[in-house]
């Protein structure tokens, strides 16, 4: 084994690993630094498949924007961690039997379908290479993208806004300055992602 | 060298059901949306090995889409989820179930 499978192997076991603990955390706001590790890693797999453009904006965009507009709704609210319940067994065990079934077919296609025991070659798109090539091939694409990005800037902001707010409601003038701090704090680091993608596209 | 395209396929795939199962069992807002978000994240994954496989640029062209629909829909998704607690003062998905 080269160094750089011992590399691919220990990088996701970690991501794994922390995918898992993520995902079990009744505590949000563990379940999302945990999550952050995840993606860390995935932008270390990156690198590791030639993409290092992409290991950039992945820690960039999501570990940076996504992740932190995670936690800034996690600390507005107030979490009550003792509300959530499982399901009865009656219930998920018939769910899980058909996910391990369907798990079982996923790996048996992936084990025999011809072409996956290819080893991968250590090559690299430069940021160069990748961008020439989006702009040639895909800048209509990237110009819908750019326009789904202010639509959701406009989506959180209506959301965000409220409707009391407007009309002066005085026994909920509380919760107006929550719900302005709310729309702020969505719209503030969606704007910053957007600018960082348009920037990089 | 690296590794066999079908082991990265698999961690893909391992992450991915985290995330199916992060979606579909939590009973909590947020915790749905995180799921969703690892779902997208093994599908980059799979996506840049795939790239790499085939010697083309197009699978990461394409994840360079995932991100931006990662970045709209949480933005979105988060923007509802408080929306959501306001009405309902609440993060399970069962309280609300109301359309007014």
């Amino acid at each position: 084994m080269t160094f750089y499978g011992f590399f691919f192997y220990l990088i996701s076991a970690v991501v794994i690993g922390a995918t898992a603990i993520a995902i079990t955390r009744r505590n949000l706001v563990h379940a999302v630094v945990y999550l952050i590790v995840s993606y860390f890693g995935t932008a270390m797999l990156f690198y590791l498949f030639g993409a290092p453009l992409l290991a950039a904006l992945e820690i960039i965009i999501y570990a940076g924007a996504i992740m932190v507009l995670f936690l800034f709704v996690v600390m507005m609210i107030k979490i009550e961690s003792h509300e959530e319940v499982m399901f009865p067994l009656s219930q998920w065990l018939p769910a899980a039997v058909f996910g391990l079934i369907y798990l079982a077919a996923a790996l048996m296609a992936i084990v025999e379908t011809p072409g996956t025991e290819v080893s991968l070659r250590m090559l690299t798109a430069t940021p160069i290479q990748f961008a020439l090539y989006v702009f040639e091939h895909h800048w209509f694409s990237i110009e819908v993208i750019s326009i789904l990005l202010l639509l959701a800037l406009v989506g959180a902001l209506h959301l965000g806004f409220r409707k009391g707010a407007a009309q002066g409601s005085s026994p909920h003038d509380a919760d107006a300055s929550l719900a302005g701090g709310s729309a702020g704090s969505i719209s503030t680091p969606r704007e910053a992602a957007s600018a960082t993608i348009k920037e990089e596209i | 060298m690296i590794v066999p395209f079908g082991h990265v396929l698999l961690v893909a795939g391992i992450i991915f059901a985290l995330g199916v199962f992060c979606a579909v069992v939590r009973r909590n807002l947020i915790m749905i949306v995180l799921g969703i978000e690892i779902m997208l994240n093994a599908v980059s994954i799979a996506f840049v090995a795939a790239a790499l496989r085939w010697n083309n640029l197009e699978g990461q062209t394409f994840v360079l889409f995932i991100l931006a629909v990662a970045a709209t829909e949480v933005s979105v998704g988060l923007a509802i989820i408080v929306y959501a607690f306001r009405r309902t003062d609440s993060f399970d998905p069962s309280r609300f179930n109301l359309l007014r």
